[in-house]
């Protein structure tokens, strides 16, 4: 069924994106391929994989921007981008078919791979481009929190968090509960000004980003002794700057 | 966004059907038309194969086609669904309509109903098809006041052409097809002058600011794109020919859409007693440049529309 759950779902999981500590290096995106190639929503098909015109799935992509000015003078912004999960995810409401649904226990939005017709009207309501059509099976593919990976008993407690956190080697993703008041992702959230993408649309995502660090105040030019260029001698030059010290 | 032929074809022939449909049941309810059934089989035979065709040619873009049944039940969420359920819906009415009209020769009574309710379910269907557009909120192209009325108002109007052009062919022609047929087309004109007026004017609502949150920035532009080659989204919402030549084809469209048509209606209204040869002529000449035109209309619909995930990448939106 495609309409939303009725009642806010007792969980509310998503990520929390750390653009101050993010270095751009990937390894989110790749190890969200490498799970999810083999996991439920696998296989994650290349086309043209080693030549030109190469195309394929990718859950998660890695953008990165110059931002200048303001209050945060200027710097490279490394910007992950996957399924923010919303609150009012519209992609799920247009599916005609049923394939796209929000799970009432705790927010994911999946699609069910079987009932898809690959309208990719979806990916059309998506504002953020998270959808994906998967060419060769004819299906919209999406991000799933890797729900096949965070409840999977198999593994040990700590594996149970999404591929794309795992693998991050500045830590600049963090999984959680954000209904619960104490998780890592309500926490980060609340101290760090943690915002949605694109408030202005009315999906209300789930996941956030937590802003770069404000531009430490530059330090007022400290004033050095005047050395009188006016000297000559260079003798007299470096016993003025030895004794300015 | 991506013009997929099969969409526009779908768009525009199944809009000219449903309108010609529309015509067809308005006129058997209120006696404008003889249950003449050579002529019912025809007319109503070709709004049939233009609704028909349609429905078929969008099932074309779908990556599974075979599992098209599904989309019949999310109709309580979905202008997609809801689409389709009404397209299946309105054969009922258009099947009885074409049962008295082509066998029983009568228009009256129960016939009479179906000509309303196939008349009435026509304009739903297009009205869910347009919905499907104007409910996107990441397309602001779309998700505009007039798209509704843009696609209402040419499915009447090219449905009044083509029942122009049929009872001029079979001699059942009334001059009034003809002038509400220009009155559609003045109102159709004037609904697409509003919307290209209402697209150009707007301030887009999201900006790579807002997309990625670097509000405290003054500006923000793109570094390094993810990744080389052009994935998915950017072929599907990143198609920009048309935009480059907007103004160009927004004059074919006119000229083909309402100008050329309007004079060649004016003419065949007024050989149509003398030279019903010629009126006929005319009447053909404005539906082949109709079709040119309402094709290239819906081709800028898509083609001018922007997505705002392309802001990710560095485009407008």
């Amino acid at each position: 069924m495609t309409g939303l759950p009725a009642s806010p779902s007792p969980k509310r999981l998503g990520l929390v994106i750390d653009l101050d500590t993010c270095v751009g290096c990937h390894a989110c995106a790749t190890n969200c391929k490498e799970w999810n190639a083999g996991g439920i929503s696998g296989p994650l098909t290349d086309i043209n994989a080693y030549q030109a015109e190469q195309r394929g799935v990718w859950f998660n992509r890695v953008f990165s921007y110059e931002a200048n000015g303001g209050d945060c003078g200027s710097r490279t912004v490394h910007f992950p981008k996957n399924c923010l999960h919303c609150e009012k995810p519209e992609c799920v409401t247009v599916c005609p078919t049923g394939a796209s649904y929000k799970r009432a226990e705790d927010g994911i939005v999946l699609i069910d791979p079987d009932k898809c017709i690959g309208c990719k009207l979806c990916s059309w309501a998506c504002p953020y481009g998270a959808r994906e059509l998967d060419e060769d099976q004819g299906v919209m593919k999406k991000c799933t929190l890797c729900v096949d990976k965070i409840y999977n008993t198999n593994l040990p407690e700590e594996d149970r968090v999404p591929a794309c956190v795992a693998t991050c080697p500045t830590k600049a993703r963090h999984f959680g509960d954000f209904n619960d008041p104490l998780s890592d992702v309500s926490r980060l959230t609340r101290e760090r000004g943690g915002f949605d993408l694109m408030p202005e649309t009315g999906y209300q995502p789930t996941s956030k980003y937590l802003p770069p660090r404000k531009a430490a105040p530059t330090p007022p030019a400290t004033k050095l002794n005047a050395v009188s260029n006016a000297v000559e001698n260079p003798f007299l030059r470096w016993i003025d700057r030895a004794l300015s010290r | 966004m991506h013009p997929a032929s099969s969409v526009i074809f779908f768009t525009a022939a199944s809009g000219a059907g449903y309108g010609l449909l529309a015509w067809l049941g308005l006129c058997a309810a209120f006696d404008l038309l003889p249950p003449e059934p050579l002529f019912g089989f025809v007319a109503l035979g070709l709004a049939t194969v233009l609704i028909t065709g349609g429905l078929l040619s969008s099932t074309l873009h779908l990556g599974r086609p075979e599992r098209a049944w599904r989309a019949f039940s999310q109709w309580r969420s979905s202008w997609l669904s809801r689409e389709g359920v009404a397209a299946v819906a309105t054969y009922v009415p258009a099947l009885a309509l074409a049962l008295g009209w082509i066998v029983l020769r009568r228009l009256d009574g129960v016939f009479a109903v179906s000509g309303l309710a196939a008349a009435a379910m026509s304009v739903v269907t297009v009205f869910c098809t347009a919905m499907i557009y104007q409910s996107l909120k990441p397309v602001r192209q779309w998700n505009n006041r007039w798209t509704v009325a843009n696609y209402l108002l040419l499915a009447l109007y090219s449905g009044g052409i083509l029942i122009t052009l049929l009872t001029l062919i079979f001699g059942l022609f009334r001059p009034l097809f003809a002038e509400t047929t220009l009155a559609a087309l003045v109102t159709a004109a004037a609904g697409k002058a509003l919307y290209w007026r209402s697209i150009d004017a707007e301030t887009p609502r999201s900006t790579l600011r807002s997309a990625t949150g670097l509000t405290d920035f003054a500006s923000v532009r793109l570094f390094e794109a993810p990744h080389t080659e052009a994935n998915f989204i950017m072929r599907e919402m990143g198609f920009s020919i048309a935009r480059k030549h907007a103004r160009k084809l927004r004059g074919i469209a006119v000229i083909a859409l309402f100008a050329l048509p309007a004079v060649l209606l004016l003419a065949a209204v007024a050989w149509a007693g003398g030279r019903p040869g010629l009126a006929v002529g005319a009447a053909l000449a404005a539906t082949i440049s109709a079709g040119i035109g309402v094709g290239v209309e819906r081709w800028l619909f898509f083609a001018e529309a922007t997505h705002t995930s392309m802001l990710y990448y560095g485009e407008r939106a």
